[in-house]
């Protein structure tokens, strides 16, 4: 049964223009849509949006009534004109229930929006990236004024009391990292903001900035007053060209209107800058050593630490370095008190997490939901499982630097610890599904070919020995290996992962390791 | 048919002085932007490549030399980062995308095939000029995985004989082109 009301008016047309949209074709899509419009004389304003997340449905196409919305996907270019007749031609009426994602502007018939949280990206999709309008009109910057009414210290106080964790993979308290650079009294100071997203099969930070550039601007000035550093750097990678215009573009807003820079009336915004860095594409500069040398413009080779970023960083100076989905949870922290962020998660970690759901599932893309959720809560009744005819094996979490959970170990609840138990990591939130038509074996090799290839070469273990675990997977793989080579492979996992300078050789093995904790069989069955 | 662009020249033969000639006024705009900027290095180079295709080894002496690198410096940080290429690509980039997904859905069996067919190893150019083949990071096409892009146009959900006829289908074009 349906609500629909075939005289209400649409008032708005929403389209998706992130990049994964324009890859499913919706350029084409809103050419047709505003040919339509045109050919109608219908004056509906059509809105180019980020993406909601919905990657398997894409391109996708909202039209909103006054008191409902209709969500369609995925709508080709000859598709959009039929789903607009429903709604606006001289004929019959309806909802063109084909190609119908959601009837309701709640979602509720839609589990895989209805079931997420998203409190680090709850405008994506919603919203136009370039409007700054749209951002203020939905508490834009209002976390910033609060913030600004508050002492650096209570804010870094609010920050450990939230729970928030490095979304970046390793988890380490926000609120920590703060306070160790606040603590410094030489100046200039800089905060960096680490969206190289390296990690093959994830796109949860070009999502957040492609849909909502503001909201990171936002978090990385609060978190600038209560460090008190000056230079903003986001680093962020050259293959993501629609996500460094809509930064450029939301940066150059906030300094007309006087949010930072020269016309900014508040004591605070005035010696900020925020300078843009593009990667030049190298997996290692992830690493927060690494990537400060990418920003001084060499090579970027990861260093011993201590010293840690915040004692000698970029250019020597104090430095912090925070990932994008990190700073997309501040200005909610800010605005709705850090009890409500730790309130979401588990003991230790508040908040949410949002992972890039890919490979063999029904409902891929973007997905955020609560820590402490189970994975199988969120593979099975979010995304809706595996495909028709294929069984789900295993999941594979964090890329190159994580591991694969086996389908008896479902009901893991998401939280760091509890991951770090099963051999695998939380991550930076790739997440991909494996099934039965999927070696392990294959897998582990395709991870270690990836790190092995992106090693910096700067420590042996590392740049030798990934390419040796490469070897012997290889040898495996052909049939040639025996039992002794397996043993060789797990000394050399052990060794690579204790002796490694950064964290992509120690990381490295984890793909192998899993494989061999979960599925060693398959090892075994391809022994000579 | 698999020999690439590369035309064999006397390896120790003296060339002359290859920094004789003045730097070309394209370069020299480029270079201008960034004089005394010492962290510019990766963008100066993004730049040259934006201009050029590549970075051509000369143009990598000039930068060396007028913005005050180190020579090693400049290759080394050219050859250091994925985006950076020392040969001209062709006019079709063909580019395999090697993310996660991608591997799921098989694309390496798309890249084995494209090699095998153009008679050219990956990061290898026919020598026709026409094509290029790359694997590349994640285009962020998950959803349509295994995906290729050909210059700017993502192609997706394919298979070994979809990618080769998106191929032909270019071959065909340039067929056209030479009649006119």
């Amino acid at each position: 049964m349906t609500d629909f009301d075939p005289h209400a008016r649409v008032k708005l047309i929403r389209i998706g223009m992130s990049t994964s949209d324009i890859a499913a074709g919706s350029a084409a899509t809103f050419r047709a849509i505003e040919t339509y419009l045109s050919e109608r004389d219908l004056d509906i304003p059509v809105k180019k949006t980020g993406s909601l997340g919905a990657c398997h449905s894409e391109p996708l196409v909202e039209l909103v009534t006054e008191d409902n919305a209709y969500l369609y996907g995925p709508v080709t270019a000859a598709r959009a004109r039929l789903v607009l007749d429903q709604h606006l031609g001289s004929g019959e009426r309806g909802i063109a229930t084909e190609w119908v994602v959601s009837r309701y502007a709640d979602r509720r018939d839609y589990p895989f929006l209805a079931r997420q949280q998203r409190i680090t990206t709850p405008l994506c999709g919603l919203i136009d990236p370039y409007s700054l309008d749209d951002y203020l009109a939905h508490n834009g910057y209002k976390a910033l004024e609060k913030a600004l009414t508050l002492s650096p210290d209570q804010l870094i106080q609010i920050v450990k009391d939230s729970k928030l964790r490095g979304r970046g993979g390793a988890g380490y308290p926000a609120g920590l990292k703060w306070q160790f650079l606040a603590n410094k009294q030489i100046t200039p100071k800089y905060f960096i903001c680490n969206a190289d997203e390296g990690d093959p099969g994830a796109f949860m930070n070009r999502a957040m900035i492609e849909g909502d550039p503001h909201r990171l601007l936002e978090g990385m000035l609060i978190a600038a007053y209560a460090t008190g550093a000056t230079t903003n750097y986001i680093y962020i990678r050259a293959e993501y060209p629609l996500a460094v215009k809509a930064l450029r573009n939301a940066i150059h807003q906030i300094a007309e209107q006087g949010i930072i820079g020269p016309k900014a009336g508040n004591g605070f915004g005035h010696d900020i800058s925020f300078i843009i860095k593009e990667g030049a594409g190298a997996f290692v500069c992830g690493e927060e050593t690494a990537l400060m040398q990418s920003i001084e413009g060499q090579r970027g080779m990861p260093r011993m630490r201590p010293p840690y970023p915040a004692d000698y960083g970029l250019w020597g100076y104090p430095s912090n370095i925070n990932n994008v989905e990190t700073l997309c949870s501040i200005p909610g922290i800010i605005l709705n008190g850090p009890e409500w962020f730790a309130s979401m998660g588990t003991a230790k970690s508040g908040g949410t997490k949002a992972f890039a759901l890919a490979g063999s599932i029904q409902k891929s893309g973007l997905v955020e939901v609560p820590l402490g959720m189970t994975l199988h809560e969120m593979l099975f009744d979010i995304a809706g499982g595996c495909p028709d005819g294929r069984t789900f094996k295993a999941v594979q979490l964090g890329g190159p630097s994580g591991g694969c959970i086996p389908a008896s170990l479902l009901d893991t609840v998401i939280d760091y610890e509890e991951l770090s138990q099963t051999g695998a990591i939380m991550g930076s939130g790739g997440m991909i599904v494996i099934d039965d038509s999927t070696s392990m074996v294959e897998i582990a090799r395709y991870f270690l070919d990836f790190t092995q290839e992106e090693s910096c070469g700067k420590c042996v273990p590392c740049r030798v020995g990934t390419r040796k675990m490469l070897n012997i997977l290889d040898h495996i793989l052909a049939r040639k290996a025996t039992a002794a080579d397996i043993d060789k492979l797990r000394g050399l996992c052990h060794t690579v992962g204790q002796t490694s300078l950064c964290g992509l050789g120690q990381t490295a093995p984890n793909p192998v390791l899993t494989t061999l904790r979960y599925f060693e069989e398959e090892y075994l069955a391809l022994l000579n | 048919m698999s020999r690439t662009n590369g035309t064999p020249i006397k390896k120790y033969a003296y060339l002359g002085d290859p920094l004789a000639e003045p730097v070309p006024p394209e370069l020299l705009t480029i270079l201008d932007r960034y004089r005394g900027q010492k962290d510019a290095l990766i963008t100066v180079l993004a730049d040259i490549q934006r201009h050029y295709g590549y970075l051509p080894e000369k143009q990598l002496r000039y930068t060396a030399r007028e913005l005050d690198f180190p020579l090693a410096q400049v290759f080394g940080v050219a050859t250091f980062y994925n985006l950076f290429q020392l040969a001209p690509p062709g006019r079709y980039q063909l580019r395999v995308c090697k993310g996660t997904a991608c591997h799921v859905g098989h694309s390496d069996k798309i890249m084995a095939d494209l090699s095998q067919r153009l008679g050219i190893s990956v990061d290898e150019t026919t020598v026709d000029q026409l094509f290029s083949l790359q694997g590349v990071a994640c285009v962020g096409a998950c959803s349509l995985a295994p995906v290729m892009m050909i210059n700017d146009e993502t192609h997706g959900r394919l298979t070994p004989e979809k990618a080769w006829e998106a191929v032909e289908q270019l071959l065909a074009e340039e067929e056209e082109h030479t009649h006119d």
